[in-house]
């Protein structure tokens, strides 16, 4: 199904685990170094509300003067897990976008505001990059590099998989508790 | 050979590793696509999955944008010295970032500055081995992050996990390193396990069995019956490409052993990501690439 912006908290809680979505819109890339300074106090440089937030350190290099995007997918999430609840709820984000899946916090912010955790394909960084149809901005460049900086990505049909919902359900949690029973019966003496 | 023409020769290698994958990892990918059943979501993750490495090789780009920790494993004979190596490597990795085949990867550990061209302190990384053959050989792999940090070492006995210093307390450690990972390494993976070593040998050669074909049997009958069992076994654990649920958690599971001091007995676990970038190639002194060792 489309996911177009604005993304708003009605869009947002329609959504549920195991949805496949196209993402249509602005999303800003945003990992450790972002997440760390948004913790700390550091002011945003873009408006976050209702914002998407992609958990992405691209490739990009300046060709002719523009910024081209070579490889973009999703970096492992669950190193934001101490800021990304918090964060939710100071700013009205509507979304995460990552690999891997995050914790208890995060679902129980997803749930509070209004927001869905998306699942890229990791490592699928072609696929991705051949969704994003154009960079608008950078922020944070000179400070953090430019895997760490915010990059302002308009993306059309970018895939993704809600594996975390605002009703609660997380699809990390089911799978995770299904392995460990299963590893249980592996290791029995 | 002169130096510009091995670093164009190491730039080949860098791009190709980075942007395609070699046919026994594709061979792999297919199976697990095959295995899963149509409309789940593991399915799904699989079709991503290969539509991207079609995508990669077709414009030459890399495949997954962190192009991660640059390992090469060199085979070094007469004609070429240490440093002349290093050198042309270096150049080409500083090359290949410019151009997008590798990103800039390497961080001052201390003060968070990016280098910008993947060189600095312990990077790239290069382990020789001399050869007495007339061909060097130089086999590279790109190891991102995200599986990178869900390797783990145990040393045993581990009451926990009720790992003894035997086979079975080594089989015990890996499925528990497997279900650690779940879908955060990017899977489904590939694992490189190395028995016995110090800690940092350990890591070392749980990486460099990585380096083999992915469809080999192991030479050792006892440790090629318990890659087979682990991977079968790992299979059903259920985690999923992805972590999405499904048949499919690993690809493979390559062991190696390493003597050990009587006093310690480690288990060290590389897990890489279905993105198996590992390529390499035979060059002869005259600077051709004689053989690609993945083909």
């Amino acid at each position: 199904m489309l996911l177009e912006a604005p993304f708003t908290e009605e869009k947002m809680r329609a959504l549920k685990v195991g949805d496949l979505v196209e993402i249509s819109g602005v999303v800003y890339t945003g990992r450790d170094a972002v997440h760390k300074y948004l913790h700390e106090g550091g002011k945003p440089p873009v408006d976050l509300r209702d914002a998407i937030i992609y958990h992405c350190g691209p490739v990009v290099v300046k060709e002719g003067g523009r910024w081209v995007v070579k490889a973009a997918g999703p970096t492992t999430s669950i190193r934001e897990e101490p800021f990304q609840g918090p964060l939710m709820e100071q700013y009205g984000l509507r979304g995460v976008i990552g690999k891997g899946g995050m914790g208890p916090k995060t679902l129980a912010a997803c749930q509070k505001v209004g927001a869905c955790y998306l699942h890229a394909v990791g490592g699928a960084a072609q696929v991705l990059a051949e969704c994003v149809t154009a960079v608008e901005g950078v922020h944070l460049m000179e400070e953090f590099g430019s895997p760490e900086a915010i990059w302002e990505f308009r993306v059309a049909k970018f895939p993704a998989v809600v594996t975390m919902d605002a009703h609660g359900k997380s699809l990390h949690a089911n799978v995770a508790s299904a392995s460990a029973e299963a590893l249980s019966r592996l290791l029995k003496p | 050979m002169d130096a510009k023409t091995l670093q164009a020769r190491l730039l080949e290698l860098i791009r190709r590793t980075s942007c395609e994958l070699p046919p026994d990892v594709i061979r792999a990918v297919d199976k697990g696509w095959r295995r899963e059943k149509p409309g789940t979501n593991a399915k799904y993750a699989f079709g991503v999955i290969r539509d991207n490495i079609k995508l990669a090789a077709g414009k030459s780009q890399p495949l997954c944008q962190d192009t991660g920790t640059i390992i090469c494993d060199v085979a070094r004979p007469d004609w070429v010295s240490e440093r002349a190596f290093r050198a042309a490597f270096e150049k080409a990795v500083d090359e290949a970032t410019r151009v997008g085949y590798l990103r800039q990867n390497s961080v001052d550990s201390i003060t968070g500055r990016n280098s910008g061209n993947n060189l600095g302190p312990g990077s790239p990384v290069i382990h020789f081995h001399e050869t007495t053959a007339k061909a060097l050989t130089a086999r590279l792999m790109l190891k991102g992050g995200g599986c990178e940090n869900v390797g783990a070492q145990y040393s045993l006995p581990d009451t926990g996990l009720g790992a003894g210093r035997d086979l079975e307390g080594v089989r015990r450690c890996v499925l528990d390193a497997v279900n650690k990972a779940q879908g955060k390494g990017c899977g489904p993976g590939v694992l490189g396990v190395c028995i016995g070593g110090d800690r940092a040998t350990g890591y070392v050669a749980s990486k460099e069995a990585l380096l083999r074909p992915l469809d080999d049997v192991h030479a050792d009958p006892v440790l090629a019956k318990l890659e087979r069992r682990l991977l079968d076994e790992a299979n059903t654990l259920g985690i999923g490409p992805m972590g999405f649920g499904g048949a499919t958690t690993l690809l493979g599971v390559k062991i190696t052993a390493r003597n050990r001091v009587p006093a310690s007995y480690f288990v060290s676990v590389s897990y890489m990501c279905w993105a198996y970038r590992r390529d390499g190639f035979q060059l002869s002194a005259a600077g051709k690439i004689a053989k690609w060792l993945y083909d």
